[in-house]
């Protein structure tokens, strides 16, 4: 279990977000530390993604607040977002099909050369090594991603996320596209930064995997925070009841 | 997760020779076609058409439209069109004709021939030509109306705009220095053009040679040497053909000799002078190179790409779209002006007409060349190899005696073959 004692790493506080008429995401309130693995779960079209989206910038937030280490943060673009160590892996991954894999592991952060032209010897190198510890089968350095399997374009997209050290990692659905034993990996990867002191948001619609990998889970619905509970005080069915119900068995205990 | 620091490194020995030459197949086939094309011309024409003094004038005819196609390129590998370019060359090109004969002789007194009009009048055309472009940037990246819309309605105000400022004349005579960036009245003579061959190769293999080096010095495969150097030798074999093709085009007797009278002197007897390569031409290299580094090797390229492949994941990492389609529009909107100071001094006066319906051989010369309208795809070289080969049907149907509408007939269907071999082609490969 993580230290409850140190200071959150991220709260998001009473975000809201709507699109048109539709109240995508509706006063709800999340938080995250450092080494702690959160998982977000919910109904497709519950508001996970979009609440992420605001942590990442690549949503404006209509009204909330959003602390990181307990200072006041603005976030209004990636850019903010990578500024404050936020790194993300999107759903729909976020590839430029066209580019290869270093193009886009650097896409927006190119390493240069003194004449300030892109590196793409150099970027290919560190391409090499980061995947060579990711995925050490893969070796389609010099094709544009489009070529790439499911999962091999999902170690791109993951690998973009772990290189530049992120501190606040979050994974919309990582696995959705992998096999078991790649999944595995994904699980494997999680440990190890997990360890690292690295805080994660997870957005997974495996109910077994987020017991599995979770310290904490909040549960939405409709874009509204059901609850927030202890992985280690529930069990898969108050997750489950959670999820379709709408219900916080947590409160009921306290009734 | 295991602990490797590298992934193995596969030898590169596999592949047929064109495989390990690493040439762009695409590329082969564009040049394979305008050889055909070539030949055949040749053929009907009972060699007329592959002589110094043709190609000399289909490279020169080929400039203008190939500046704008290169533009273009950039233009729809990030999603978007423009229409207005054959306007906006006309709005500029009136723009430099008002300057030189008008407004800085009489206006600015500094009256007609003076050695500074030349520049003040292009440095003014460049200048329009780019905010034209970065307004209409600004319209379609900042006030998200297509493209297509803003280019279109630019087709229609700028082509008038132009016959606005110059009340629908011809204006002319322009600037005699001027003249110089239309082709025959500006070459750079033999010396110079072979001078200008071996700086070309040198700089051509210097590049590859460091590309090499930068893939040895992290241990990446590269083709074998052999392949190395026999690329290198076919590049400089290609510059210095070229050179001498339009060096053994000799300047006509009668203008040799009125060029001598111009400055006073007498031709000696018996001489002989080759034009060598034109301004206008040289300008057309320099455009591309910049705009291939540009492409390849700078971000403001990596960008273009990027959104083109995946507007959304551009914009997720941190990449301001909307700054870089003004960007984009702009770099336009100044090829359209470098292209009407090419296309005016090669006619020796702004016409009203200069440049109608260029957008669509521009926008056909980037698609035969290989550019993807759906985005993300396309090359300078191949815009260039498009537009020549455009220029090429053109003037060879012309030579051969083909009907006005007919002409017209072909090119239109070539343009719509060249795209379909290029998606069976696409398909093929396997490629997206
Ligand atoms: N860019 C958008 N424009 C309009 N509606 C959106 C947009 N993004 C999300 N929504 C809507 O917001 C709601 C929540 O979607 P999302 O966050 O993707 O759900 P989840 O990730 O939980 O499946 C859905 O009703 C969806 O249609
Ligand atoms: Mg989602």
């Amino acid at each position: 279990m993580t230290d409850q004692t140190t200071a959150p790493l991220v709260e998001m506080n009473n975000i809201s977000i709507s699109f048109g008429g539709i109240k995508a995401v509706d006063d709800v309130s999340v938080d995250l530390r450092p080494g702690e693995v959160v998982g977000l779960l919910g109904h497709n079209g519950a508001g996970k993604s979009t609440l992420i989206k605001v942590l990442s910038g690549a949503y404006a937030k209509d009204a909330g607040e959003i602390f990181i280490n307990g200072q006041k943060v603005e976030i209004n673009s990636p850019r903010d977002a990578r500024a404050n160590n936020i790194e993300t892996i999107y759903q729909t991954l976020a590839l430029a099909d066209n580019l290869d894999a270093a193009s886009n592991l650097f896409l927006g952060r190119e390493l240069m050369t003194p004449f300030g032209l892109v590196d793409d010897a150099a970027m290919e190198a560190e391409c090499r090594k980061i995947m060579g510890k990711l995925n050490p089968n893969f070796q389609k350095f010099n094709e544009p991603v489009s070529a790439l399997s499911g999962g091999q374009r999902q170690s791109v997209a993951i690998a973009r996320a772990v290189y530049f050290n992120a501190r606040i990692l979050i994974m919309d659905e990582p696995t959705a596209a992998l096999g078991p034993h790649e999944t595995q990996m994904v699980a494997d990867l999680i440990h190890q930064l997990k360890a690292q002191g690295i805080g994660i948001f997870l957005i997974d619609h495996d109910v077994h995997s987020v017991m599995e990998l979770c310290d904490r889970a909040s549960v939405m619905k409709n874009g509204q925070l059901v609850g927030t509970v202890n992985i280690a005080d529930v069990t898969d069915d108050d997750l489950l009841s959670m999820i379709i119900l709408g219900k916080n068995p947590m409160e009921k205990e306290d009734a | 997760m295991t602990d490797v620091t590298t992934a193995p490194i596969p030898k590169k020995d596999q592949g047929n020779l064109f495989q390990k030459l690493e040439l762009d197949m695409r590329l082969l086939g564009m040049i394979g076609a305008l050889f055909i094309l070539c030949i055949g011309f040749n053929t009907f024409t009972d060699g007329r058409f592959l002589t110094p003094r043709n190609i000399f004038n289909l490279t020169i005819q080929t400039v203008s439209v190939a500046i704008m196609a290169c533009g273009m390129v950039f233009v729809i590998v990030n999603r978007h069109i423009d229409l207005s370019v054959g306007a906006l060359l006309a709005t500029t090109s009136a723009v430099m004709a008002m300057m030189q004969t008008q407004i800085l002789p009489h206006t600015f007194g500094l009256g007609l021939g003076h050695p500074m009009i030349w520049i003040l009048a292009v440095i003014s055309g460049l200048l329009v030509g780019t905010l034209i472009g970065a307004f209409q940037g600004w319209l379609v990246g900042y006030q998200a109306i297509p493209a297509f819309i803003v280019t279109l309605g630019g087709f229609l105000v700028w082509r008038n705009v132009a016959w606005y400022l110059t009340d629908g004349q011809t204006i002319g005579p322009l600037d005699p220095t001027f003249l110089i960036f239309g082709g025959t009245n500006g070459t750079l003579g033999t010396t110079w053009s072979w001078i200008i061959a071996i700086v070309a190769s040198i700089a051509a293999i210097w590049a590859m040679w460091n590309g090499r080096r930068a893939k040895v010095a992290h241990n990446f495969p590269v083709k074998p040497m052999w392949a190395e150097l026999t690329l290198y030798g076919i590049i400089a074999a290609s510059i210095f053909g070229f050179i001498a093709v339009l060096n053994a085009y000799l300047i006509p007797e009668r203008r040799l000799e009125r060029m001598f009278e111009a400055r006073g002197e007498v031709m000696p007897e018996g001489l002989t002078v080759g034009y060598g390569l034109p301004i206008s031409v040289l300008i057309l290299i320099l455009v591309a190179v910049a705009l291939s580094v540009i492409a390849k090797r700078t971000r403001f390229g990596r960008y273009i790409f990027a959104t083109g492949g995946n507007p959304d994941a551009a914009e997720l990492s941190g990449i301001n779209t909307r700054r870089l389609t003004v960007k984009i529009f702009a770099l336009m909107g100044f090829l359209c002006a470098l292209s009407a100071v090419v296309a005016s001094a090669r006619l020796s006066n702004h016409s009203n007409d200069i440049g109608t319906l260029d957008e669509l051989r521009v926008i056909a010369a980037a698609v035969i060349g290989g550019t993807a309208l759906a985005g993300g795809f396309g090359t300078i070289y191949g815009a260039i190899i498009g537009a020549l080969i455009m220029q090429s049907l053109q003037s060879g149907m012309a030579m051969v005696g083909v009907d006005a509408p007919f002409q017209n007939i072909v090119v239109g269907i070539v343009l719509v073959l060249a795209v379909w071999i290029d998606i069976i082609y696409r398909k093929r490969v396997g490629a997206k």
